[in-house]
């Protein structure tokens, strides 16, 4: 890790509640440029509600969430601009269904970017190229498997040009076969220098391309480690019940 | 014979086996496949049987096709008097509207159709602008073409004003005023500002707890009481908002149905792209709660068409209306003379909405092809 490289989020003892529940525990964590974090945990610890904390799809109770320079606060004039430099990518994909790929790629960039329609299909394109479908652009999202969906997500995110991109299990709703190319895209894209942070219980991927594995129980993170420590020698007791559990299986 | 079923060679593709066809074999299926169904069948028959000739006497064979007063209808057992429609043609299109003006409305018709077809017909063209055209410059020019008053038109008061020209006239107003209308009041709804989604709700709920009927008595009558003394507003357009808000607020409910069946990570979606949230709903959101409610969105409009008949309680002839008030003309006075007028209505009126009916079917078939979800 290179301790030169800038902060790009900073997360400062945020608190969250649904309600009375506590669902984010005095989390601070801090991420830098180009660093690739794995966040994993048992169901419900609450993964998905502190990587959506940091595009505000969530809104943090307590504390501080700064996004390459810019605090999350009410302001959402400053949500937007944090929106621009995120991307993000759902465990059910969220393609727009009324939509073809290419039109679901160009839409942010037309309309956020403001670039002209020309340009933005260009664009497009390259990412398709990218994410290995540019012959899928003219189709509907109900047409492509569920791999080839996710793809064409991930390159919907890019085509913003993030700084950082999210991704909340992107692999969980596929089938077996078509794990792989989404990881091979996620992979390339970490290789590209991509500030990612992903929940993921693909292992193989934590440990291909993470820089540090984050272990959460019920709204804490337990654990902060680099890969091969995470899975060789894991300090806590919940962290190798749980790493048992996902080897077991 | 071997007792496994493991191909030693590849299999061919076959065609599909043929479907049986023939009439023998339709009427099987369709008509008698089961002892009810047979039943059914043969009751149907025997009601057409005995109902159809004496609707097609009545309609053709006895009718009275063109005569210059009601006597022809007046000989016992004449049919349909169709002349009586033919005769008084123009005034239930146009009402008392003066001859010499009627290209006006004729006019604001093309005018009309050449917004709305292209809208409703599948192409290319820009259909932000065909909408933008149709709220806003159409509609001050219907005003101003039908009402006139202005650059050397000849003012015509909406009491002249009749037949299916108001009918379609409030039928359109509500339209296109309710469907805009109740998309905000639907957002509303679900704002998460308090304030407006309480106005949402408490606007929705009293026009949908309201009869129409009453809508435009008040509108006519206790209305005028509220307004300061000698201020007094046209009686069609007191009728045109009160049908505006009351359909709105049926179709606010519509839509919301169709926005709650647009999945949250659609709206998540938008927003983790930097979509504001106007262009989240415009783009995303919409599009998809509008196809899925197109039924209800139609039946909606058609309610609403039928409806406008009742603004003849306050005084306003539609179609329904002058026909009516046509039918107790001295000069056409005859048994047949109101019935064949009723018939006629009742056919406009089904043309109309059979035709709004069948366009929201051709629009499903054409989504559902297009975006094969
Ligand atoms: N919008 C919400 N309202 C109330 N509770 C929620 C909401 N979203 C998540 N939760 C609860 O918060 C906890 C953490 O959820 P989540 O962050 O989705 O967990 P994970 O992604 O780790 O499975 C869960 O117990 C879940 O039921
Ligand atoms: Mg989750």
């Amino acid at each position: 890790m290179d301790a030169q490289k800038k902060t790009m989020i900073e997360i400062d003892h945020i608190n969250k509640w649904f309600g009375d529940f506590h669902v984010l525990k005095d989390i601070s964590l801090s991420v830098r440029e180009s660093e690739r974090l794995v966040v994993v945990g048992p169901s419900g610890s609450g993964k998905s509600t502190l990587i959506r904390c940091i595009n505000r799809l969530e809104a943090h109770n307590e504390g501080r969430i700064v996004v390459d320079g810019i605090e999350l606060t009410e302001d959402l004039k400053r949500i937007d601009e944090v929106r621009r430099e995120v991307g993000m990518v759902f465990q059910q994909f969220n393609l727009f269904p009324h939509m073809t790929v290419l039109e679901n790629c160009t839409l942010a960039p037309v309309w956020v970017r403001k670039l002209p329609q020309k340009e933005a299909d260009e664009l497009a394109m390259s990412f398709l190229e990218r994410v290995r479908i540019p012959e899928q652009a003219l189709k509907y999202p109900g047409q492509l498997s569920g791999g080839q969906q996710q793809r064409v997500a991930i390159a919907r995110a890019l085509c913003m040009n993030p700084k950082i991109m999210l991704f909340d299990e992107p692999t969980s709703a596929l089938d077996p076969e078509m794990i792989k190319e989404v990881l091979d895209v996620m992979v390339d894209l970490a290789d590209g220098g991509m500030t990612m942070i992903c929940v993921t219980h693909e292992m193989g991927f934590a440990k291909r391309v993470a820089d540090r594995v984050i272990f959460m129980d019920e709204g804490e993170i337990i654990e902060i480690k680099p890969p091969q420590e995470f899975f060789e020698s894991p300090e806590h007791e919940r962290t190798k019940l749980f790493l048992s559990q996902i080897l077991d299986n | 014979m071997s007792d496994h079923f493991v191909r030693t060679t590849h299999a061919p593709a076959k065609p599909a086996p043929r479907i049986q066809i023939g009439w023998v074999r339709w009427a099987r299926e369709n008509l008698f496949s089961s002892l009810l169904n047979s039943l059914l069948t043969v009751i149907a028959v025997v009601l057409l049987v005995v109902m159809l000739p004496p609707f097609l006497d009545w309609a053709f064979f006895s009718a009275v096709f063109s005569a210059v007063d009601g006597s022809a209808c007046r000989v016992d057992g004449a049919g349909a008097c169709w002349a009586f429609v033919e005769a008084k043609f123009g005034q239930f299109l146009f009402g008392r509207y003066p001859d010499a003006e009627k290209w006006r409305v004729v006019l604001t018709l093309i005018l009309g159709i050449a917004g709305l077809a292209p809208l409703l017909i599948p192409n290319r063209l820009p259909r932000q602008w065909l909408v933008a055209y149709l709220l806003v410059p159409f509609p001050i020019l219907a005003f101003v073409l039908l009402s006139g008053g202005f650059f050397g038109l000849e003012k015509v008061e909406t009491s002249d004003w009749g037949g299916l020209m108001v009918t379609l006239v409030v039928a359109l107003t509500g339209i296109a005023a309710s469907l805009p209308l109740g998309v905000l009041l639907a957002l509303g709804r679900r704002s998460e500002m308090p304030v407006i989604r309480m106005f949402c709700v408490i606007f929705i709920e009293f026009w949908r707890g309201v009869p129409l009927i009453t809508v435009l008595f008040m509108s006519s009558v206790m209305l005028p009481l509220f307004l300061p003394e000698g201020m007094s507003f046209d009686k069609l357009l007191r009728a045109l908002i009160g049908v505006a808000l009351f359909s709105s607020a049926y179709m606010a409910e519509v839509v919301r149905g169709g926005l709650a069946a647009v999945p949250a990570g659609q709206y998540e979606a938008g927003k983790a792209l930097g979509l504001t949230y106007w262009q989240s709903m415009n783009r995303i959101v919409l599009p998809q709660a509008l196809t899925t409610v197109i039924p209800g969105i139609v039946n909606n409009f058609i309610g609403l068409f039928k409806d406008t008949t009742l603004v003849l309680v306050i005084g306003l002839f539609d179609l329904l209306g002058i026909v009516q008030s046509n039918s107790t003309d001295p000069t056409w006075l005859s048994p047949q003379t109101a019935t064949t007028g009723y018939v006629f209505a009742a056919f406009v009126f089904w043309i109309f909405c059979f035709g709004m009916s069948r366009y929201s079917v051709f629009m499903e078939r054409r989504l559902e092809a297009g975006a094969q979800r």
